[in-house]
């Protein structure tokens, strides 16, 4: 059984509808990567999940537990189990709290008394790679990368089977970054921690991600192991997305693939297949609409899927 | 007039904190020309954000500038006042902010944001409006008229980035400042963003200080890189120097710990191993010799100078002198 099963959520803005029906699975001690154009949901997906999005339709499953819609109450407890690593560093974090309270907040809330929490923000902060002093900091002193590294040590605070985390790296130097990944590779073999990340940084998902998941206007277009879809992506959108990444050599000559046109309105979604009318591969048949297709552990939602060669 | 925009001369800025000055930036010295695009790249709580803040006179209250000066088209701004800062952002040099959220006003719609900054302009609302919602768009925000009505939270991350992009670029200044404006964004709209960038260079001439930690937009966006460690210039140089023949330790370590190089799953990724050393108690000689493998004996003694190695590459490493006083 999987420890995290989303099926068919949709959020909806007053007539926005944000999220178009999501699908997918995390099992115990693996990382889920959902990645896609920005705007298509994401955020939205893994704040459902956690009940800090609303979700209309659909069923979100914790240890085969319904979780969707339940009342603040009843999360609460819950939250130990799974935790949130925010987009926005700063911002998340109370400006009038020291980095020392904020790490250890998880304890307060969950009243856990009896825990020295001079000792285990110390702790806590080592673990991510800051001094024992800034724990009397507040967020303003701290730089963009310090304060996203107090928001992965706050986040693992009260060791979660879970964690949702929304760009866990950005704002942070090659090096770091890598410490930071080594760290959750590492509490995954151990503990089984399980996650599913944000992240627009092809290149960590390729290191951290076991599968991924591809996200437009609201959808999942693609799913896969990380390496089946690095190697060979079906999907037109996918494949835009792949040959975007950005070498890190001045004299590198990429081969990229444009999507066309602008991305389309949520207020208006197109007719047919949704990614049609930015599609460089389209053809007649794409004004049906394409079903979300499983085979093999790949999940395809697309009426001409690119074949191997094609995508070499 | 000569052809330099900005020039950063020996700045040093400290933050007074309960546990004494702690010296943000050392010693800062580079150029900025007219219609050039230079990235600044370096490791977390390096003083990148330091120092744009210190260009545009924006920064905490804790802020100590103890010397140096930063010239904008040859005037030192730090003898400038309050009024002449106003007049130069948001005119003459824009920022984009690395956290959308210290550009955007929580309570205020994006349309009424985006009329505000265009108070200087004496065109009708619904003209201000309209090139609001053109920007929005050129940046590929669907529906932008309908967007212009929404909050700041109404918004992804990455178009609230995309959102402080598009009213840094409103008002076609000389230098565009950015830090980090990239990293919300999605591969196709970074490709997108540098060559909108790249546009506005040869366009309208507009220079850019450009942070990014993600090396494969700097080597692809820049002309010329700065690298810093522990509040200090390390090297700086054209960009095809930095990337292939990198003369610095601490350039050649960053380079090798991009995941970007490496195309099969690492299990460990590389790191740099050590620590940043505590600003507020440097050591003596190098900052990077405690993390440094080449370090030699007179490294712990004297801090190397940035010195000139070949026309418009500096390094500041006693690897690159021939003869090491003993
Ligand atoms: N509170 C809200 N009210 C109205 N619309 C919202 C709200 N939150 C999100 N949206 C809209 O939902 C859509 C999806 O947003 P979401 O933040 O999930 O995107 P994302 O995939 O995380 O994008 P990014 O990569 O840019 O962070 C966007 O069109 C956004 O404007
Ligand atoms: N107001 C402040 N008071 C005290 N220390 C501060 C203050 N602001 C920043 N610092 C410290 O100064 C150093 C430089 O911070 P800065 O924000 O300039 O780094 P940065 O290079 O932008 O890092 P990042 O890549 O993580 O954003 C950091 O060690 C940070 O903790
Ligand atoms: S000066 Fe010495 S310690 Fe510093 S980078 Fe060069 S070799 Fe390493
Ligand atoms: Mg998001
Ligand atoms: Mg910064």
């Amino acid at each position: 059984m999987s420890l995290l099963a989303v099926k068919g959520l949709q959020t909806s803005y007053g007539a926005v509808n944000v999220l178009a029906g999501v699908d997918f699975e995390v099992a115990a001690g693996e990382t889920y990567a959902l990645v896609g154009e920005s705007g298509s949901g994401k955020t939205t997906v893994i704040r459902a999940i956690a009940g800090l999005a609303p979700a209309q339709e659909g069923s979100v499953r914790f240890n085969g537990r319904e979780i969707r819609g339940l009342p603040e109450r009843r999360l609460r407890p819950l939250r130990k189990d799974i935790a949130m690593m925010f987009q926005d560093p700063v911002g998340s974090l109370s400006p009038r709290l020291t980095i020392g309270s904020l790490v250890t907040e998880p304890y307060r809330i969950q009243g856990m008394k009896d825990r020295d929490l001079q000792a285990e923000a110390k702790r806590l902060l080592e673990m991510v790679n800051l001094p024992a002093h800034f724990a009397s900091r507040y967020p303003y002193q701290l730089s963009g990368g310090q304060a996203r590294r107090v928001g992965v040590a706050r986040a693992l605070a009260l060791e979660p089977k879970l964690i949702l985390a929304d760009e866990p790296t950005a704002g942070l130097d090659v090096s770091v970054q890598g410490e930071l990944l080594n760290l959750l590779n590492d509490l995954r073999e151990r503990l089984g921690l399980a996650m599913v990340i944000i992240t627009h940084n092809l290149n960590v998902v390729r290191h951290v991600a076991d599968r991924m998941g591809i996200m437009y206007l609201g959808r999942l277009d693609e799913e896969g192991t990380t390496e089946d879809i690095f190697a060979d992506p079906r999907h037109p959108y996918t494949r835009c997305l792949l040959s975007a990444n950005p070498e890190p050599d001045p004299d590198a000559r990429l081969v990229r693939i444009a999507l066309r046109g602008e991305p389309p309105s949520l207020l208006n979604r197109p007719a047919g297949c949704e990614f049609r009318e930015r599609c460089p591969f389209a053809q007649q048949g794409c004004t049906r609409t394409p079903q979300w297709e499983t085979e093999g552990g790949r999940g395809l939602r697309c009426l001409a899927p690119l074949k191997s060669e094609q995508a070499a | 007039m000569s052809d330099t925009l900005l020039e950063l001369d020996c700045l040093s800025v400290d933050y007074e904190t309960s546990r004494g000055d702690l010296k943000a930036l050392r010693d800062i010295s580079f150029d900025v020309k007219k219609g050039e695009i230079v990235g600044i790249v370096g490791e977390s709580g390096c003083g990148k954000s330091t120092l744009i803040s210190s260009i545009l006179r924006l920064t905490a209250p804790n802020t100590r500038f103890r010397e140096g000066e930063i010239r904008f088209k040859g005037r030192n701004l730090l003898a400038a006042s309050e009024k002449q800062m106003r007049d130069l952002r948001g005119a003459d040099m824009s920022i984009v902010f690395q956290d959308p959220m210290q550009t955007h006003n929580p309570v205020l719609t994006i349309g009424r944001q985006m009329l505000d900054i265009q108070h200087r302009s004496r065109s009708p609302k619904a003209e201000k409006l309209a090139r609001a919602a053109r920007m929005l768009g050129a940046l590929g925000i669907p529906d932008p008229e309908a967007r212009l009505k929404q909050y700041p939270h109404e918004f992804s991350g990455g178009m609230r980035q995309r959102i402080a992009i598009a009213m840094a670029l409103m008002s076609e200044p000389d230098l565009l400042i950015a830090d980090e404006p990239t990293t919300a964004l999605d591969a196709t709209l970074e490709v997108q963003i540098i060559e909108r960038l790249q546009e506005l260079q040869r366009e309208m001439n507009c220079a850019v200080l450009f942070i990014s930690h993600h090396l494969g937009v700097i080597a692809e966006l820049c002309d010329r890189v700065v690298v810093m460690y522990a509040g200090a210039v390390v090297e700086s140089g054209e960009v095809r120097e930095i990337f292939h023949n990198p003369k610095h330790p601490y350039t050649r370590r960053l380079i090798d710990c991009d995941p970007g190089h490496i195309k099969t799953r690492a299990r460990v990724l590389p790191t740099i191993p050590g620590e940043v050393p505590d600003l507020a108690a440097l050591p003596q000689g190098c900052v990077f010799r405690d993390r440094c493998t080449q370090a030699m004996p007179h490294c712990a003694a004297q801090v190397p100078p940035l010195s000139k190695l070949e026309e418009a590459h500096h390094a500041a490493c006693w690897l690159n002198h021939g003869e090491v006083p003993a």
